[in-house]
């Protein structure tokens, strides 16, 4: 289907049901339970969800495919988020128009920079990166927002105010953020029972984007251009050997991932109209590798599940706090309780970058491929004991083919 | 003149803290061949040697003074110093007066034994492993050590004064004929700045004029070899690494006066240093020294209000801007050998 394998038009389809679907499976736990601080389907969180894992999709088509790992992907990030605002300040709140130019500029900006950041490979390649990133953040904290020439609006961010001009602005139109007069924090509520679904507007639109984005990493990996984007990352000294010069094609993929960035940035702006230069910091960057490298470099579903993970347990973790932790080991002895409260407590709460840390480090140590390879090793340990199971009893014979 | 010159020397105590931290990175990277994206942690482990000595100091017993009242009329409560009370008032308040000098001894066994934990226990597995490997393991190792330190002592900054005798400035124009009050400079920086050339000269004379030094070098040159020799040279290179984790815990140490230490400094300077080991070269060690100094002057002529009239915002992007412009002109760093990390 769409010019897919078998394989993967199976996978893309389980993607689209779990993004169609989510504001189901993520509120498995009735409201008002112990349970429902786990819920993660409101839409802010799912938003979040679904744009970090564009953000990590274009990520990994850089790092998972060429190799090269850059440490300044915020950056696109952020111009991307600038732009829509921009959009929104100078045209309407309709995001169509946001978006485009977020993933323009965003793709102009990257082609900028990755013109000259891959004449370098390596750690070289990275340090530039993070330099051009560095100095973006930079410009658009102090320089950008001086009174004569404000791009950038500085440390409060960019906004939308009222005497802002506003040209395709309808009269009846939303004051926020629509698409054609669709808000995007337009949330129906479905109340099943005890549950209660969300349905999200922005989160929709944030879902199909991902899909469309998804599709087209699928075929970017499946197709002769991500062949050898895989050869540059194997061994770019034989490609050059054999005549061909592989600077255009790492150069592609590092404008194509720079627009996924940018479309990232400019879908976070249409779910809040608002950009900051903290956005482009290189902790911003940093955590979008981070993604990529918890899900599993150079998979297809890898980033995705890297982005959500991270922002499910950052959300979670965040939440829970000594009280919590009391009332779950509530079973245990007084003493044991205290002392397993204390245990634990450095790792919730503020604590939720160390558990991160401590994560991240042991799967770059035990699993480099991430959370896909874990599962897969996982998967196939469960077939062989079954397998073994199978075997050793029952003794039946199987059918020769 | 003396404008220049007070730029010059204004470049001096960040330029000596990017020096000393790029030392570091350079003698792990040429050693063990090890990008290290902790070393930012490590510099800040360092300084936070120096707030818990400090803590440790100011450990205080509570007296009831009963001559004197508070407003409540109950007798006040006096806190006494364990060091003053063993020492006596005068040279225990001397000691904690000295805390941050102090810690220098206190940071270098722990800086030593955190370094060759580290080697030990995380980085040894990684030699083997692509350099984007390495990179990202110790930084999430640099994520750990600073929500460790964040966990004990908070997000805020802890002011780590300097002794009385050297917090205040010193009017060095007149020294060398300029008009009084046209180069007024702080101790505290002056101290930095030759501690920093102090700890370069003796690294560098460790590594040139001693046995162990020279076997250093030989394996940097050729590990294989000088282990086919039959020397251990493994086990020198985890002491060097040791070292560069206390040469980068002493530059901590000492910058806490200058700037109070938070569990985040480590990153700041982290970025920064390793734009300097580029721009120095990798793995030349006066490539890294030359550089950081060189950078640190810069970024101070940068941010004089000339040069901030002139290109708004020069002072913030000084730095990757001189970065860039040196990778793409002279790929290998000003000092940079031939052979050593080119891809």
């Amino acid at each position: 289907m769409l010019g897919l394998n078998k394989k993967d038009t199976s996978l893309l389809i389980v993607v689209a049901l779990l993004t169609l679907l989510a504001p189901f499976i993520l509120n498995p736990f009735p409201e008002g339970s112990a349970m429902a601080q786990f819920n993660a389907g409101y839409p802010d969180l799912m938003q979040r969800f679904v744009i970090f894992g564009i953000f990590a999709i274009g990520f990994n088509i850089l790092f998972g495919l060429t190799g090269y790992l850059s440490f300044g992907h915020a950056a696109f990030l952020g111009v991307g988020s600038y732009s829509a605002v921009w959009m929104f300040k100078l045209l309407s709140y309709n995001v169509i128009p946001a978006i485009a130019l977020s993933v323009v500029v965003a793709g102009l900006f990257s082609l900028l920079i990755g013109f000259i950041s891959l004449r370098r490979s390596g750690i070289y390649f990275s340090i530039l990166t993070l330099a051009f990133a560095q100095m973006s953040f930079a410009l658009a904290y102090s320089v950008l927002s001086n009174p004569k020439f404000n791009l950038t609006n500085g440390e409060t961010g960019l906004q939308v105010y009222a005497d802002d001009p506003q040209i395709l602005q309808g009269a009846n139109a939303p004051d926020l953020p629509h698409l054609f007069g669709l808000p995007m924090r337009a949330t129906y509520t479905m109340d099943v029972g005890a549950w209660s679904f969300d349905f999200n507007a922005g989160y929709y639109l944030c879902a199909v984007i991902m899909m469309a984005v998804f599709y087209l990493s699928i075929r970017i990996f499946r197709s002769p251009f991500g062949m050898m984007l895989r050869a540059v990352k194997s061994n770019q000294q034989r490609m050059n050997y054999t005549g061909l010069n592989s600077k255009p094609y790492t150069l592609a993929a590092f404008v194509i991932s720079g627009m996924y960035a940018g479309l990232a940035g400019g879908l976070m702006a249409a779910m809040d109209p608002l950009a900051g230069a903290e956005r482009m910091q290189w902790t911003a960057s940093g955590e979008v590798v981070l993604m990529t490298i918890l899900g599993g470099t150079g998979t297809l579903i890898g980033p995705v599940l890297g982005a959500g993970f991270i922002k499910y347990f950052e959300n979670i973790f965040s939440k829970i706090n000594d009280n919590v932790l009391h009332s779950w080991f509530a079973f245990l002895p007084d003493g044991l309780e205290d002392a397993v409260v204390f245990v634990i407590h450095p790792f919730i709460g503020k604590g939720w970058h160390l558990t991160l840390g401590i994560l991240f480090m042991l799967v770059v140590i035990y699993l480099p491929g991430g959370l896909v390879e874990g599962g897969q090793r996982l998967l196939k340990r469960f077939k062989r004991k079954k397998k073994d199971t199978d075997d050793a009893p029952s003794g039946k014979t199987e059918p020769a083919e | 003149m003396d404008a220049i010159l007070l730029q010059i020397l204004n470049g001096l105590d960040k330029g000596s803290a990017y020096a000393l931290i790029a030392l570091g990175l350079t003698l792990i990277f040429g050693t063990l061949g090890v990008v290290n994206f902790a070393h930012g942690a490590l510099f800040m482990i360092g300084a936070f040697c120096a707030v818990t000595l400090q803590k440790l100091l100011n450990l205080s017993f509570v007296t009831l003074d009963e001559t004197q009242k508070d407003f409540l009329g109950n007798p006040l409560k006096v806190e006494t110093p364990f060091i003053e009370a063993w020492f006596g008032p005068e040279v225990g308040a001397t000691i904690i007066d000295w805390s941050v000098p102090l810690s220098i001894l206190f940071a270098i066994p722990v800086m030593l034994l955190v370094g060759y934990v580290m080697e030990r226990g995380l980085i040894k597995h990684f030699y083997k492993r692509p350099h984007a490997d390495q990179i990202l393991v110790t930084f999430g190792l640099a994520i750990v050590l600073q929500e460790i330190v964040k966990y004990f002592f908070g997000a805020n900054p802890i002011q780590t004064p300097p002794p009385d005798v050297l917090s205040g400035s010193v009017d060095l124009g007149t020294m060398v004929g300029f008009d009084p009050n046209a180069i007024i400079y702080p101790i505290w920086r002056l101290v930095y700045f030759g501690f920093a050339v102090g700890i370069i000269g003796a690294v560098f004379s460790f590594l040139q004029f001693t046995t162990f030094g020279m076997v250093v070098r030989a394996g940097m040159a050729d590990r294989e070899t000088v282990g086919l020799l039959g020397i251990n040279i493994d086990r020198r290179f985890t002491i060097m690494f040791g070292i560069a984790a206390g040469v980068a815990g002493l530059a901590g140490v000492m910058y806490g006066p200058l700037n109070p230490p938070n569990y985040h400094m480590g990153m700041d300077f982290l970025v920064l240093s390793f734009v300097v080991v580029v721009v120095g070269g990798m793995g030349s060690l006066p490539g890294a020294v030359l550089a950081g100094f060189l950078l640190g002057i810069l970024e101070s002529f940068a941010s004089t209000t000339w040069a901030t009239t002139t290109i708004p915002g020069i002072n913030q992007i000084i730095i990757y801007l001189v970065a860039i412009i040196v990778l793409l002109t002279r790929p290998r760093g000003l000092m940079g050998r031939k052979g050593v990390m080119e891809e």
